[in-house]
């Protein structure tokens, strides 16, 4: 994952646009939606798992790489998991009038 | 799998990400833009599962396994009014993997000589990390009232958290300029995690909504930071839009409480009430109007227009459903009913609107603040369930007010007022309410539930 680095500068300016972005995105959700918002950007930095998955992979992993890559995979599975399941629980509640009732 | 068909698979994930945020604009789509993004992240776990050389399958499905467990029964199980606590575990312990992330890559790389680019990444990610993990856990702990929930506060704190802070920026520049034993990496996150907690205790319970979007941004750029360290495109973009919007909504959570960051982070707000304030209140000839459900049934009755402003007190008295079942009583009888909501009711931004949907209340009632106040002058009745400091109006009245110039729902415009609340004593910040003693105001004064059953069923009655 090292070979072939990308330029420092490239990854500098795709950070920046994402974050201008975000900004752009985010300040049209409503404000009802906050809490949802939170939980559902606390799922997506869950996306460190796939970080966590990298090293704990290495195949020349020795004792403390294994221990510790075991510990960030699970805090990132549950990271990623329980942030998609709350933020649909309570997406789920948030309905309409049902006048047909 | 080659590198270039890795990253067009990662930008699809990108996709979904910013699609889910983008269909958060709307409570009609936002469900499926949230399984949109679950999509796009298992996508991005499987990639990465299908990379070359990748080994030790079987510790890291049981890791997952783990994790799954863990992540499912927590978000199952949780009550909506323990979401902020849920929001600042599952960011500590993303916060936490970033931390790890770092150590291992630091133990493996640091013997071959690390790039400055690489020393740097790691120092961002260890430092955010542990912060963000350290300081969510103390988060939870005081919003879950395993710690208790006021300032903790003590001589020269800002120097002691000063010192730390320094300490664990002091060890990443030795990471930079070369130093190539763990110890100096553990040493780090040691003190990055000190540093998490020590910044959190001295905030109050109050001024947790603040501090959990914080942490929240503190996580996403930590995610980015090991973007950088692992030359993975989709944690950066990921990062920067979880850091962005923690960004934002800390911003914004200020601005509703017309407090600035530093105030927030430092002021230790309500560590001492207001001198006096509830006390002296009764003594000074004020007097206050009681009513009972009775004759607030009648009130209601009559009616066209009937506004509900709930606070947390509402969701402590678990009478949302019973607010609700109200409301139909009332629309019923051809009330207009509609809901206040101030950016801070809850224990996080947007909490009493989550609250109000379990309950079944339509989303369409739920009214911010902007939308609310021009209305209130044609309003009947305001009732006030829970909440107080963001209905004061000394907030715009009184200078002298520690919440002079916050923004509040303006419910003293209506024809009249009333506040359901167990007794005159203040809210949170131990502000004295001039709107207790306004004439148009009258006090029911009961537990939130209890009254609006016993409105219910004499409205039943009429």
């Amino acid at each position: 994952m090292h070979e072939a680095a990308v330029p420092l500068v490239i990854e500098l300016t795709i950070l920046v646009l994402a974050i201008f972005l975000g900004i752009e995105v985010i300040s049209k959700v409503p404000t009802m939606l906050h809490t949802p918002l939170m939980s559902g950007t606390n799922a997506i930095h869950g996306i460190v798992l796939v970080g966590a998955i990298l090293v704990a992979g290495r195949a020349d992993a020795d004792g403390l790489t294994l221990v510790v890559g075991f510990v960030a995979v699970a805090l990132g599975t549950a990271n990623v998991v329980g942030g998609f399941v709350v933020t649909d629980r309570m997406l789920e509640m948030f309905k309409t009038r049902r006048r047909d009732r | 799998m080659s590198r270039t068909t890795t990253d067009l698979l990662y930008l699809v994930t990108i996709v979904t990400f910013i699609l889910a945020l983008r269909f958060l604009s709307s409570p009609k789509r936002a469900r499926q833009g949230n399984l949109l993004g679950a999509a796009g992240m298992a996508l991005a776990i499987g990639v990465t599962l299908a990379q070359p050389g990748l080994e030790n399958f079987v510790p890291m499905v049981v890791a997952m396994a783990i994790g799954t467990v863990v992540g499912v029964v927590g978000a199952r199980s949780v009550k909506m009014t323990a979401m902020p606590q849920m929001v600042a575990l599952f960011n500590g312990v993303g916060g936490g993997a970033v931390a790890l992330i770092a150590l291992a890559e630091f133990h493996n790389l640091a013997s071959e000589g690390l790039s400055a680019e690489d020393a740097v990444a790691i120092l961002l990610s260890a430092l955010i990390g542990s912060i963000s993990f350290a300081g969510s856990l103390v988060a939870f702990a005081k919003l879950q009232e395993l710690i208790a929930g006021r300032p903790i506060v003590y001589r020269a704190q800002q120097l002691v958290n000063a010192a730390v802070l320094l300490a664990a920026v002091g060890l990443g520049g030795a990471i930079v300029a070369g130093a190539e034993s763990d110890a100096m990496v553990v040493g780090l996150i040691l003190a990055a995690l000190a540093f998490g907690v020590l910044f959190v205790l001295p905030i109050g319970g109050a001024d947790m909504p603040v501090v959990i979007s914080l942490l929240n941004a503190f996580t996403g750029l930590a995610a980015s930071a090991a973007g950088f360290l692992l030359h993975n495109n989709v944690l950066i973009v990921a990062g920067a839009l979880v850091g962005a919007s923690g960004t934002l909504l800390t911003i914004l959570m200020g601005r509703a409480m017309n407090r600035s960051l530093a105030n927030v982070l430092f002021g230790a707000f309500g560590a001492a009430p207001a001198a006096g304030a509830g006390g002296a209140a009764a003594e000074d000839g004020r007097s206050v109007r009681a009513t009972s459900a009775e004759d607030l049934a009648i009130m209601l009755a009559y009616a066209r227009k009937v506004v509900f402003v709930p606070g947390y007190g509402l969701a402590v008295a678990q009478a949302q459903h019973d607010v609700r079942t109200l409301a139909e009583l009332l629309e019923a009888k051809g009330v207009d009913v509609l809901y206040g909501i101030h950016p801070v009711a809850g224990r996080m931004p947007g909490h009493m609107n989550v609250l109000l949907a379990e309950a079944n209340v339509p989303y369409e009632q739920l009214k911010e603040m902007d939308e609310i106040n021009p209305e209130l002058p044609q309003t009947d009745v305001v009732v006030i369930l829970g909440a107080n400091d963001v209905v004061n109006p000394a907030a715009r009245s009184d200078p002298s007010s520690p919440i002079y110039g916050m923004p509040i729902i303006d419910v003293d415009r209506a024809a009249s007022v009333v506040v359901v609340k167990r007794s005159l004593s203040p809210g949170f910040a131990g502000i004295d309410n001039p709107l207790f003693y306004d004439p148009k105001t009258s006090m029911l004064f009961a537990d939130a539930k209890a009254a609006l059953e016993q409105v219910a069923g004499a409205l039943k009655a009429l």
